[in-house]
């Protein structure tokens, strides 16, 4: 295999790597590379933090790795390579009337990714998890390809599925998708006067795909002011999404800046009429509102950006609020915040979401945005949250293992695996994740 | 009428970014290369991507036994055949003086090869009557370099050989078109160090499909190329032979 030394970074552009990257395009060089030459394996690199990165070692982009292998058109099923982007998969199967069974904020995110992470979307209360759609998946292992099942493989599969690629690199995937009623999805918008008013609108919604947008800068009686987002899909006639932009350079260090954020996220709030409106959208332009904007994450400039997302159960919804007052209270605007009900669904070890309520908020890098990160974390530690590991960059060992009830097995699981920790990653590494025996 | 091309070389980078485009046209496919199993998922990708025909055929430009079957099924397909050649190979310059019998094969894959196959398939072009052959060469054979000259004389062959073949076949009303890439971002090439201009595969694949549309004679793609080379190809031989590009 042909390697070439690079440099890349998260999502956030916070934590960097430099490594060699080899870039297989068929099924029988990823398998030569694993059996000779193991590394671990990165797609889109939409992880916030260092979960993709592997700095001074190698890492193997499966990117190139992407097609569409069968599709039955009865039951929905599709085998797919795992570099295949969800967004992808969204816009060639929205015209077949179907759609991917779980999409998180990013079209952007692979298969393989998606499964690494067992990611979530805004249907997460009722469809669960990404790894829980998934019926088999076939893992490159020394020996060649070992297809698993959450039957046959139980400890193999939930070791995989939000097991931070520490199995070994995902050849393909197969996951039944859902049926779309239309090619465009009806958003209902409604504007949500305080954080009071939110949690209750977000329990009782009964829409297939909901989000709440938080104006993280909103104090006082507005504290948890936002937007509640309902949406089902629909057929219909509307114009086709605009084609994406490109953020050219680093935005300077205004461009973010605090007032700016204030006044966009009060603007942003008005837009929605107070006795809310329902309005008929592009279907990717509702599942991935940033992706229009190519590189989005250079507007936070060069020094990047940190996302903290965490879940707390339902019964610790004070801290929640209590988070949400620490940071406006901090000055630090978050232009983006989200929050979402989830629920219990999860299919691995090592899988973040939690019936509960999840927070994910962007800061700047700063000193005082890594202060209050952390506090942040202690917060949800208090609460028996848990930090999503495909976010973090400032997680600190002694409070993520506690989060994740199940870490002994995955640890079991994937030391029988990887016993010479070929697949490690900067993640890993900073969390201490593989050192315990 | 519909259209289906005769990919020739089909696993490689750029032919499968060629594939899925032609397949989102509405386009068929006839994937022609060596392994089997490869082609069999690119032909799969290919129809849910919207090619009404997609199918996988066994084509080894190093095994003339392999090309009659590639007419054969051609000619069992109805409507506009086109043909589009994407085979080459690319050993390092260094390796080759090392080991001159490289010669024969680079150039085989890269020329002899695909040139038979286009021979063989003139006649079933010309009695159809329409139809494109996209032959893809490389700036590399505008002129001989000191890095990959071996690669870069089988490419300038190849173009000699697309020149004659879109004098002959343009008198029938097939259109012949000569494409010459710059440096791409492919399997080849990922590892080099120091590439100017590197392009996306998507990129070179657009660029023939407008260029089979618009009837273009010879293409440099991306464009920044002809330029490039028309200050490259006007170097006198004498100042030339000193340089080191």
């Amino acid at each position: 295999m042909r390697w070439k030394t690079v440099e890349y970074t998260g999502w956030g552009r916070v934590l960097k790597a430099r490594g060699e990257v080899a870039r297989p395009e068929r099924a029988s060089a990823l398998a030569a590379t694993t059996s000779e030459e193991p590394a671990p394996a990165v797609g889109m690199l939409r992880s916030y933090g260092d979960a993709c990165l592997n700095d001074a070692g190698r890492a193997i982009d499966m990117t190139r790795m992407d097609r569409i292998l069968s599709f039955d058109p009865e039951s929905g099923m599709v085998h797919v390579e795992a570099g295949c982007q969800i967004g992808q998969l969204l816009k060639v199967f929205v015209p077949k009337g179907w759609l991917p069974p779980v999409m998180p904020g990013t079209g952007f995110v692979t298969v393989g990714g998606g499964i690494a992470m067992d990611v979530h979307g805004k249907n997460h209360h009722g469809a669960g998890s990404f790894g829980q759609h998934v019926t088999e998946f076939t893992l490159m292992t020394k020996d060649g390809p070992k297809v698993v099942t959450p039957k046959k493989n139980a400890s193999l599969f939930k070791a995989t599925v939000g097991g931070l690629g520490q199995t070994g690199p995902i050849l393909s995937a197969k996951f039944k998708m859902h049926r779309a009623k239309g090619d465009v999805i009806v958003v209902t918008e409604r504007r949500v006067e305080n954080w009071e008013e939110f949690l209750p609108l977000l329990d009782n919604s009964d829409a297939t795909y909901s989000v709440g947008w938080i104006d993280a800068t909103a104090k006082d009686e507005a504290l948890g002011r936002g937007i509640l987002e309902e949406a089902e899909t629909g057929g219909g006639l509307v114009k086709p999404a605009k084609r994406g932009r490109k953020v050219p350079l680093d935005a300077p260090g205004f461009a973010l800046s605090p007032t700016v954020v204030r006044t966009f996220n009060a603007l942003y709030w008005r837009k929605v009429p107070t006795k809310g409106r329902t309005v008929v959208k592009p279907i990717d332009d509702f599942f991935f509102p940033l992706d229009k904007i190519h590189d989005w994450n250079k507007l936070y400039g060069k020094s990047g950006f940190h996302q903290f997302q965490c879940v707390v159960p339902i019964a610790e919804a004070g801290a929640l609020r209590e988070m949400v007052e620490k940071v406006a209270a901090s000055g630090l605007a978050s232009p983006l915040a989200v929050l979402k009900r989830m629920g219990p669904g999860r299919a691995g070890y090592m899988s973040f979401p939690m019936e509960g309520y999840t927070l994910a908020l962007d800061f700047k890098k700063s000193h005082a945005a890594e202060r209050l990160i952390r506090e942040l974390e202690d917060m949800t530690v208090a609460a028996s949250g848990r930090i999503y590991l495909a976010k973090d960059s400032l997680g600190r060992p002694e409070n993520i293992l506690g989060m994740y009830p199940e870490y002994k097995d995955w640890l079991k699981t994937v030391n029988k695996m990887d016993p010479d920790q070929a697949f490690e990653t900067d993640l890993v590494r900073r969390l201490k994740l593989r050192d315990a025996t | 009428m519909s259209q289906t091309w005769i990919i020739v070389g089909a696993t490689s980078t750029i032919a499968r970014a060629f594939a899925r485009q032609a397949a989102a046209r509405g386009e068929g496919v006839l994937l022609a290369g060596r392994d089997m199993s490869e082609l069999e998922s690119i032909a799969a990708d290919c129809g849910f991507r919207g090619a009404p025909f997609a199918e996988a055929i066994a084509f080894d430009a190093r095994e003339p036994a392999s090309f009659a079957p590639i007419l054969e099924r051609a000619r069992g397909i109805k409507g506009t055949l086109s043909v589009a050649v994407f085979v080459g190979s690319m050993p390092d310059q260094e390796e080759i003086d090392a080991e001159p019998s490289l010669v024969d094969g680079t150039i085989t894959d890269s020329f002899t090869g695909p040139a038979h196959l286009l021979t063989l398939l003139a006649p079933l072009l010309e009695e159809r009557g329409h139809g494109t052959v996209a032959g893809v060469g490389s700036v590399a054979g505008d002129r001989g370099r000191l890095g990959n000259y071996v690669y870069g004389a089988s490419k300038a062959g190849f173009h000699a050989y697309l020149s004659g073949l879109r004098n002959r076949l343009g008198r029938s009303g097939v259109h012949v078109i000569t494409v010459k890439p710059g440096t791409v971002d492919t399997a080849m090439t990922w590892g080099m160090e120091k590439l100017p201009f590197v392009a996306q595969p998507e990129k070179i694949a657009s660029d023939i499909l407008r260029a089979a549309d618009r009837k273009k004679d010879i293409i440099y793609t991306p464009a920044i190329w002809w330029p490039i080379m028309t200050i490259i190809r006007s170097i006198p031989e004498r100042i030339f032979k000193k340089m080191e590009i």
